[in-house]
């Protein structure tokens, strides 16, 4: 029962990071209609910026904050100058910009700061958290800023006139544009914020996977099988699916025997398929109907 | 929540050009094939592996772009059927002492098959979805082979050596050599097989799903065979790519097969164009000697340069080298005399 107890509560630690991930990848799916490939390594370079800062002397906070608004920043340059004209461009382009993203900023880590891996410290420290053995400081750190994340996107999304303008322009672009809503920024705003999310949860894995160029790519496809559990049209899902995809993940690799972290991917695989197959819009998606 | 649909209007997944354009004329083809008999007499052995690779991964990009230039669906995941061909190749040369030519048909089909199980679930998926499906089966492939269930097959993390073939009948050639005409032969079957299939009636099929998926199924065709057929010729062929790949390198490993090489292909088709089979050439020519280049400047520095050039491409060629040859062409042959 322990076992039992203690997979669970490092599964919901992981699955924190994984419903960061999927709240990126849902907030730019939001915007544009597509996934975004390289969401995994625009958080991977945002934890390069971060390690950079500290390596240059700024404490975690203060390079914690100054990561998001540089990422936040990121994202809205990328989607101005490299998606913007793509907008009604046929899927097959959207792709190969993704690709291309992925292709460029891997590459461009590793050349900046080297393929090795290193140390990323943890703001929370990996002491037992409040004396029990079963989750360490930085697992219920993890936890706590996701939903502290997930609160302030409700209250964002909820009651503030930009998100609300940023949901009508989601959902539907003709008539918020007739209201006056700018909805090309809006867009741009989703990936700004989607890229500061994944900044967050790149910096909260940093310590656990340490950070090198490649670190994001596991991560991702849990972030993506996170988000088609979740439904990709729902911020909410996406945490709910994260948290469970996490929990999932941890207590398949204990309990089938054979299947250890040798198989952690494959796992990630059939979920998304699974998920795809039976019920596309997720558990908490809208079905999409497309218009002939 | 659930009761509110969405109604979305979208184009179609690829611009593709129609059937004409796919292809290029006889002559242009024979002076292309020609220059590809003739060259390797004239250079090193290793360029000769290299314009070997080249060739291997003509087939690969081809497979891709037979997949999403014409029947317009997406796959990020073909770095795994080329995986499952070279694994199948090694396997059976290694371990049951197959002949390395009677391994490609067999790498082919246990492809197609392969292929066709995964398209399966995914005729259901359509663009994006696919793409995702297929991106988790390229990430999650090194994982798979690594699996120590099969590790007396595979070599788990070490992987499989294999023994190069000698040029037979006694040819006086090189081992290089006699493998770049044997890849030859094998591509320029799989070009001619590959335009004769979008000529034919499947073909059509598939080109009409591509451009109008409900007006197709209006007309009667039947969408989830014809995606699923598109999907497992694609793979099929991509595993014979695989299986030649095995040969040349005389290696197959986990780690050769990442998302990276799924990355290549992709890049590949686009450079040479979506849904133009020459390209295929072009991209594979790209793939294989810009990284040489790139790496010899700084480690690392390929993806950048591949990114980039995608980019470049997307912005400004969206036909890719079609394009330029179309241009070419134009300022060759249809100058006005003035």
């Amino acid at each position: 029962m322990e076992l039992f107890t203690n997979q669970v509560l490092a599964g919901i630690a992981t699955g924190a990071i994984y419903a960061c991930m999927a709240l990126a990848v849902v907030m730019i799916y939001q915007a544009i209609d597509h996934l975004n490939f390289a969401q995994g390594e625009m958080a991977m370079f945002s934890t390069f910026i971060a390690w950079q800062l500290m390596q240059w002397g700024l404490g975690f906070w203060p390079a914690f904050l100054l990561t998001l608004a540089i990422s936040f920043a990121g994202g809205i340059i990328i989607e101005r100058a490299l998606f913007k004209p793509l907008t009604n461009a046929p899927v097959l382009v959207h792709v190969a910009g993704f690709i291309a993203l992925f292709a460029i900023l891997n590459s461009v880590a590793g050349l900046t700061w080297d393929f090795t891996i290193k140390q990323f410290p943890s703001p929370f420290g990996s002491s037992g958290f409040l004396g029990s053995q079963l989750i360490s400081t930085h697992q219920a750190g993890m936890i706590g800023v996701t939903l502290v994340l997930l609160l302030l996107l409700f209250i964002f999304f909820r009651y503030t006139r930009i998100g609300l303008a940023m949901r009508a322009a989601a959902s539907l672009p003709e008539s918020a544009r007739l209201v006056g809503i700018n909805t090309s920024w809006m867009i741009a705003l989703g990936w700004g914020m989607a890229s500061a999310i994944g900044a967050i949860a790149g910096m909260l894995i940093a310590p656990v996977v340490f950070l090198e160029p490649n670190m994001m790519g596991g991560i991702l496809l849990y972030g993506f099988a996170a988000a088609v559990l979740g439904g990709l049209t729902s911020p909410l899902g996406a945490v709910v699916g994260g948290f469970l995809v996490g929990v999932f993940e941890n207590l398949v690799g204990t309990y089938i025997p054979g299947v250890g972290n040798e198989l952690k991917l494959p796992i990630a695989l059939a979920l998304i398929i699974v998920v795809l197959v039976i019920k596309p819009s997720g558990l908490f998606g809208r079905a999409i109907v497309q218009r002939v | 929540m659930s009761t509110v649909q969405d109604s979305v209007s979208q184009p179609a997944a690829v611009a593709a050009p129609s059937k004409k354009s796919m292809t290029v004329g006889t002559t242009a083809t024979l002076v292309v094939f020609a220059l590809l008999v003739v060259s390797p007499l004239f250079v090193k052995n290793f360029i000769i592996f290299q314009m070997t690779m080249v060739l291997i991964y003509a087939i690969a990009i081809l497979s891709l772009n037979l997949l999403t230039g014409g029947s317009g669906q997406f796959s990020l995941g073909q770095s795994a059927f080329y995986a499952v061909g070279a694994y199948t190749t090694g396997i059976l040369m290694e371990h049951f002492g197959v002949n390395y030519a009677l391994t490609l048909p067999i790498a082919g089909i246990i492809c197609f098959i392969f292929g066709f199980l995964f398209g399966f679930p995914a005729l259901r998926l359509s663009g994006v979805y696919l793409a995702l499906a297929t991106f988790a089966l390229a990430v999650a492939m090194p994982q798979l082979l690594k699996l120590g269930v099969f590790e007396h097959w595979t070599g788990g993390v070490q992987g499989l050596v294999i023994t190069k073939p000698d040029a037979p009948f006694g040819l006086k050639m090189s081992q290089d050599m006699w493998l770049y005409y044997f890849t030859l032969a094998i591509s320029a079957a799989i070009y001619i097989l590959a335009v004769n299939l979008l000529r034919s009636r499947s073909g059509r099929a598939m080109m009409a799903i591509r451009d109008n998926q409900i007006a197709a199924s209006a007309m009667g065709v039947d969408l989830p065979l014809y995606k699923t057929l598109a999907f497992g010729i694609s793979a099929g062929f991509t595993g014979i790519a695989g299986a030649l790949g095995a040969i040349v390198v005389q290696f197959v490993a986990p780690d050769s097969f990442t998302i990276q090489l799924a990355i290549a292909i992709f890049v590949g088709m686009v450079v040479g164009g979506v849904g133009w089979l020459p390209g295929s050439l072009v991209g594979a020519a790209f793939i294989v000697f810009v990284p040489n280049v790139a790496e010899h400047i700084s480690k690392g520095l390929s993806g950048a340069v591949f990114g980039v050039f995608l980019f470049a491409v997307i912005f400004l060629l969206p036909h890719g080298a079609r394009q330029v040859a179309y241009m070419a062409e134009a300022l060759l042959f249809r100058k006005k005399p003035k």
